[in-house]
């Protein structure tokens, strides 16, 4: 097997594309059709696009099918014991639900982490940013880049990637992912789903043993975050054709964002404040904790089992519509390098510049733009990961402050991989969960990958006929945000699935199928 | 060389941790596929497909692997498909051998997981109390369509018959690459088997009394991590951190002991042990000091069901919550 094919099921999600015929019957307007369901993402969803009788695009809706509970089964179970149970809600995230319940458990009991608790924490984060964005990138997001939407679709994948930056390219990159994950692994317990949280600090302590040895592996990270820029400006920078994309108004969504900032206005993950801007760019506000509830309402349809946040600073619901007065936000890699002034370490801090005196106005709508900024935060996680590595007090002794009281609620925010992550909990005098609110970045992109998703459709559906890029443009449109719908729904199917689109006649009737399986 | 084995995954229900943990084999899983042949991955490897599947021979799959639970009808269509299709079938990992953590959502009616999740919630917004429905006609003229659960979830082994179980959340991919070696070295116990090293957790962990030559003592305190530091070198049981080593396999090398973390039991049983929950509560109870130690377990952690059966709720043999009616008829 050569290192194709198993980089290829490593990061997987390789694939053909076939166009299948599923009905040759002529005639009839084309009116009802469902992708079902999508590929390279984690989570399950589909896609329903409507057709008016001219046979254009009438709306198109983004759905997500499946559902798990997560806010009622962690009911009765102690706050402590939730980061290591909730984590299970997406093993690719593998680690980001794990340290937003734990900072929310923080708040339960009233404590913070003394500097080294707090400083393990943010080292593991970094690792964890660092091997699930090399992940995204190179098995998810730049494939897209590598091909257009005029080249065969079987070579828009992970194949088609390698083929362009070299094998040895692809070995090097997996090599040194792993050594994020042994990073991950000494910090949390396990390699996925960790369990070295606790209220008020960290159960692990680095010995200086093992710090060297995780300095010696970040510096390995900084070298994959520099090699992916590298593949980066290679692959997409010096190519007008694909930067005509990149900037294209098919892929631009206008909506608001929300990130998280340090108190220099620089983009943080594990712990900041909420900044919100509007489509604009205006300033609508910051927040910390419980204000959240100042700031997002989620309205349910009953159309998905994934909730549709708004910014209610806004006004109230008023549907899923873009442009410079929507009330709808995005999260994730753009949004964040859209609300903050600029990155906390050197490398990432020049690619931020370069980032967006490319793109110009901001803030940048153009959603593949998310795929640019994930490898810059890539790289600032690496360089971060050094710096807490090479921190003398990451081997301090005091790694917990034990919570000698209970207040009875917490809520807890980091900026996950894939955008801002809200933990909630109420619990009874000892701690014991009552209540649980879970909002997740995928949560907060489901009306802005709705409006992608309809927008692409109206690019490739026209007067009934549906062109066989469709699939690949609408799969195009979703995966900027990196859809976790695991995540998101707190659902029971993780990993991608293949994808169909069904196309339906006037009265329901099959027409044809576009398949990749 | 020998033929290469002819390989299958399938992720059902899950949250593809289970896949992770052979991503993060790395070079093993390099080395382990010079002796496999990959001839469905769904959907993580290229150019295989569903039909591809269905299409195959009967039994013409060496061996296959299914992880995540059984939680809608397509988990269980393509569980099945690949059954028939494969010569043997693992069951890989917490979920798809016991149920896994999302199968808690069983100690609770449908009714109540959805109304917490789209009507209680903190920051919800459904001031007309709607709820995600199979099917509904959205302004008058689009008909949108969601799947519906199945009743309750399911391992795959109350599906299919299985011939391995691999326990963990997820299997530690030191031992997936040592499971896949004693697979294709051909080195495997009989069918129905747990593929484990037999050891508990205790066996393998650097605390326990034993290695050091120590009686085990009865326990007389009972503790929840936060209320207390254990000591870093002592047994948590022993100490009165309520842990499950005892009776949870130890092919993670005692992993969450390794952070000074007590064992939830996300290993699985030990070979021979249908019920987790009830081995494990009492296995714990029996190495309690007294009656008042017990009743501290009961004050610490009152929902006892959500400590024991925190991985494998389904494969126990508590019933699902009913609904009211049904209850009433009981």
């Amino acid at each position: 097997m050569g290192i194709r094919d198993i980089l290829s099921s490593m990061f997987g999600l390789g694939r053909k594309q076939e166009f299948t015929p599923n009905e040759t019957s002529k005639g009839g307007t084309v009116k009802k059709i469902e992708i079902n369901p999508m590929t390279r993402l984690e989570g399950h969803g589909k896609i329903a696009i409507f057709l008016d009788d001219a046979g254009n695009v009438d709306d198109a809706f983004f759905q997500t099918v499946e559902f798990r509970g997560y806010e009622k089964f962690l009911q009765g179970m102690p706050i402590e014991e939730v980061p290591r149970t909730v984590s299970t809600v997406c093993g690719v995230c593998r680690g980001v639900h794990f340290l937003a319940a734990m900072k929310a458990s923080d708040n339960v009991y009233g404590v913070t982490p003394p500097p080294t608790g707090r400083k393990l924490r943010e080292l593991f984060y970094t690792a964890h940013t660092v091997e699930d964005h090399c992940v995204v990138l190179y098995a998810l997001g730049f494939p897209d880049f590598v091909v257009g939407p005029g080249a065969p679709a079987g070579e828009r994948n992970i194949i088609g990637l390698i083929q362009k930056v070299g094998a040895d390219t692809g070995k090097l990159v997996l090599r040194k992912r792993s050594l994020a994950v042994k990073i991950f692994e000494l910090l949390g317990g396990k390699p996925n789903h960790p369990v070295a949280a606790l209220p008020g600090g960290w159960s692990k302590r680095l010995t200086e043993e093992e710090r060297s040895q995780v300095e010696k592996w970040a510096e390995e990270l900084v070298e994959l975050g520099k090699l992916t820029m590298q593949v980066f400006d290679d692959v997409v920078l010096k190519n007008p054709e694909y930067m005509k994309l990149v900037t294209g108004d098919m892929f631009k969504v206008e909506v608001g964002h929300m990130g998280s900032v340090d108190d220099r206005g620089r983009v943080a993950y594990y712990d900041g404040t909420q900044k919100v801007i509007d489509a604009s760019g205006k300033v609508v506000g910051t927040f910390q904790g419980k204000e959240y509830l100042d700031f997002i309402a989620e309205r349910v349809l009953p159309w998905s089992y994934l909730k549709f946040p708004y910014n209610k600073k806004l006004g109230g619901w008023d549907g899923i519509k873009e442009g410079p007065d929507t009330n709808i936000y995005c999260v994730g890699p753009l949004a964040r390098l859209n609300v903050a002034d600029g990155m906390n370490t050197p490398l990432a801090q020049e690619h931020y510049e370069k980032f967006h005196s490319t793109f110009g106005a901001r803030p940048v709508h153009y959603i593949l733009g998310y795929h640019w900024a994930r490898a810059i935060e890539m790289l600032n996680a690496a360089e971060r990961c050094l710096e807490l590595a090479r921190d003398p007090e990451i081997t301090g002794e005091d790694t917990w402050n034990q919570p000698t009281s209970c207040t009875g609620e917490g809520v807890g925010i980091i900026e996950a991989n894939r955008g801002t992550l809200i933990h909630h909990y109420q619990t009874d005098q000892d701690g014991i969960v009552t209540r649980a609110n879970l909002i997740v970045a995928t949560t907060h992109n489901n009306a802005p990958i709705n409006l992608a998703v309809k927008k692409a459709a109206k690019h490739f559906i026209k007067d009934g006929n549906v062109s066989e890029a469709l699939l690949n443009h609408v799969e195009m449109a979703f995966r900027p945000y990196d859809l976790c719908l695991a995540c998101a729904t707190h659902t029971v199917t993780g990993g991608g699935t293949p994808l169909e689109i069904s196309v339906y006649k006037p009265g329901g009737e099959l027409y044809r199928t576009l398949k990749n399986f | 060389m020998a033929d290469k084995i002819k390989f299958a995954f399938l992720l059902a229900g899950g949250c593809a941790g289970c896949e992770m943990a052979l991503v993060d084999m790395a070079e093993k899983l390099v080395d382990a596929l010079e002796h496999l042949e990959v001839v469905f991955w769904a959907p993580t490897v290229a150019d295989v497909k569903y039909q591809d599947l269905e299409a195959m021979e009967d039994k013409s799959i060496d061996l296959a692997f299914v992880d995540g639970m059984i939680r809608n009808s397509e988990n269980a269509h393509t569980v099945k498909v690949l059954r028939a299709k494969s010569k043997t079938l693992v069951a890989f990992g917490a979920c798809a051998t016991l149920g896994g953590i999302a199968a808690m959502g069983d100690m609770h009616s449908k009714e109540e997981l959805f109304n917490e999740a789209f009507k209680d919630t903190f920051s919800t917004d459904n001031p007309e109390g709607v709820l995600p429905t199979p099917q509904y006609l959205l302004d008058g003229k689009y008909d949108l369509t969601l799947p519906a659960f199945t009743d309750r979830v399911y391992t795959v082994d109350q599906l299919v018959e299985v011939d391995y179980f691999v326990g963990g959340c997820p299997p530690h991919h030191d031992f997936v690459a040592a499971a896949v070696q004693a697979i294709v070295a051909g080195n495997l116990p009989p069918k129905g088997s747990w593929l484990t090293s037999g050891k508990a957790v205790c066996d393998v962990c650097k605390r326990n009394p034993a290695a050091k030559g120590q009686e085990r003592l009865e326990v007389g305190e009972v503790f929840r991590t936060v209320d207390g530091r254990p000591d870093p070198d002592k047994c948590l049981l022993q100490q009165g951190y309520i842990c499950f080593g005892p009776v949870t396999q130890g092919d993670c090398g005692a992993s969450c002991l390794n952070v000074n973390i007590p064992c939830r039991g996300c290993g699985g049983p030990m070979p021979g042990v249908k019920d987790y929950g009830a081995r494990c509560i009492s296995a714990i109870a029996s190495s309690l000091k007294d009656d008042a130690t017990a009743q501290k377990m009961v004050d610490k952690f009152n929902n006892m069901a959500k400590l024991v059966y925190r991985y494998s709720f389904s494969s126990g043999i508590l019933n699902q919550k009913l609904p009211p009616k049904e209850k009433s008829k009981a």
